[in-house]
């Protein structure tokens, strides 16, 4: 009986989280098609690109990887581009640490396919009551690696005989943290964060230019908020009471 | 291009270097301890300044000065916004976003 109520609690989260993880299913099939097309032109088979989206699941870290894969040999300067390209990722753990406490086992899948698209979901989505949470978040995970994994290996199989005009396509990830702004800033008690947040990213993005504008933005972002605190404590009405 | 064996290398140590940054926050600051202070006031704010970093990322190959200067990028995100502030349903406004951009770039631009 156990068994069954678990298997319906799972059912119940894959199919409440699905419809949230359509804008991904497009995007990421768009993309996995783009870098598997661009893996095969590197010279790489399709079951090495196969392999590089189920274990490093990183669209950006990938992308740049086929870059450190085909050039000379430096595995200090790969480790440290990639250390650099996924600093992002410590925000995402801090802004994840309450959501993703006492999930068990399945939380070290979680962390680990933790990618921007999935951060964003999880961080955001309200599922109704009656639907665990840690599952729905599980499987937002596991679906868009899923997505993922197959665009990008479909891409290199076949990605040369594909001929229908997809240009644009990739602004679905644009319209979608569009859309996770909005809500966020509909929810939040106070703007200022979120205000940062674009102002020091598109200061650094003009000042250090789209390669290396990320952990300027990060260091701004952190220094600011710490130094806001005593202010913006009272008005995001930060408790610390369960603590 | 370096031989099999070197790309191993190189993969294992993307991975290693990957799964440190996701990793890291969860390590520090495990279930059974309870969070600093400084870190669970971060956890509350920080995600709305990630946001926006999370738009300009996206925007961050648009070039203003040249091109399309941007503005199929625009109308997209006010087509997104303002179908969204409209109806509030996340799939139609993104698809609406998307669309829109889509026949921008490949008709008008």
């Amino acid at each position: 009986m156990k068994l069954k109520e678990k298997s319906k609690t799972l059912k119940r989260a894959a199919y409440v989280a699905f419809p949230h993880s359509v804008p991904i299913l497009a995007g990421y099939g768009f993309l996995g098609l783009a870098y598997g097309i661009l893996m095969s032109v590197s010279g790489f088979s399709p079951f090495f690109t196969f392999m590089m989206s189920l274990i490093v699941f990183g669209g950006s870290t990938q992308i740049v990887a086929v870059e450190l894969l085909t050039a000379a040999f430096a595995p200090l300067h790969s480790f440290i581009i990639t250390f650099v390209l996924c600093a992002r990722h410590i925000f995402y753990g801090i802004s994840m640490l309450e959501k993703y406490k006492g999930l068990g086992l399945k939380k070290l899948y979680m962390i680990y396919g933790m990618v921007d698209e999935t951060f964003s979901i999880n961080y955001s989505a309200n599922p109704p009551d009656n639907v665990d949470r840690g599952w729905f978040m599980f499987f937002i995970t596991a679906f868009n690696h899923i997505y993922w994994i197959i665009g990008s290996t479909v891409g290199a199989l076949f990605g040369t005989m594909i001929n229908f005009n997809t240009e644009g396509i990739d602004f679905v990830m644009t319209s979608m943290f569009t859309v996770i702004f909005i809500e966020q800033w509909r929810k939040d008690k106070s703007h200022f964060s979120a205000l940062t947040g674009l102002a020091v990213c598109g200061i650094c993005l003009t000042v250090f230019g789209k390669d290396n504008f990320i952990i300027p933005s990060m260091v701004a972002i952190l220094i600011i908020l710490t130094v806001a605190k005593p202010y913006l404590e009272k008005k995001m009405e930060v408790t610390y009471d369960e603590l | 291009m370096m031989s099999f064996k070197h790309q191993l290398i190189t993969v294992a140590l993307i991975i290693l270097a990957t799964a440190i940054m996701r990793f890291l926050p969860f390590v520090l600051f495990p279930d059974n301890k309870p969070t600093p202070r400084f870190i669970h006031y971060l956890g509350v704010v920080l995600p709305a300044a990630v946001f926006g970093l999370l738009m300009v990322y996206a925007l961050k190959g648009v070039n203003v000065l040249d091109g399309s200067h941007g503005i199929p990028e625009l109308i997209g995100i006010a087509v997104t916004a303002g179908v969204h502030l409209w109806k509030k349903q996340m799939l139609l406004s993104i698809s609406a976003g998307t669309i829109c951009y889509m026949l921008l770039v490949q008709f008008v631009f």
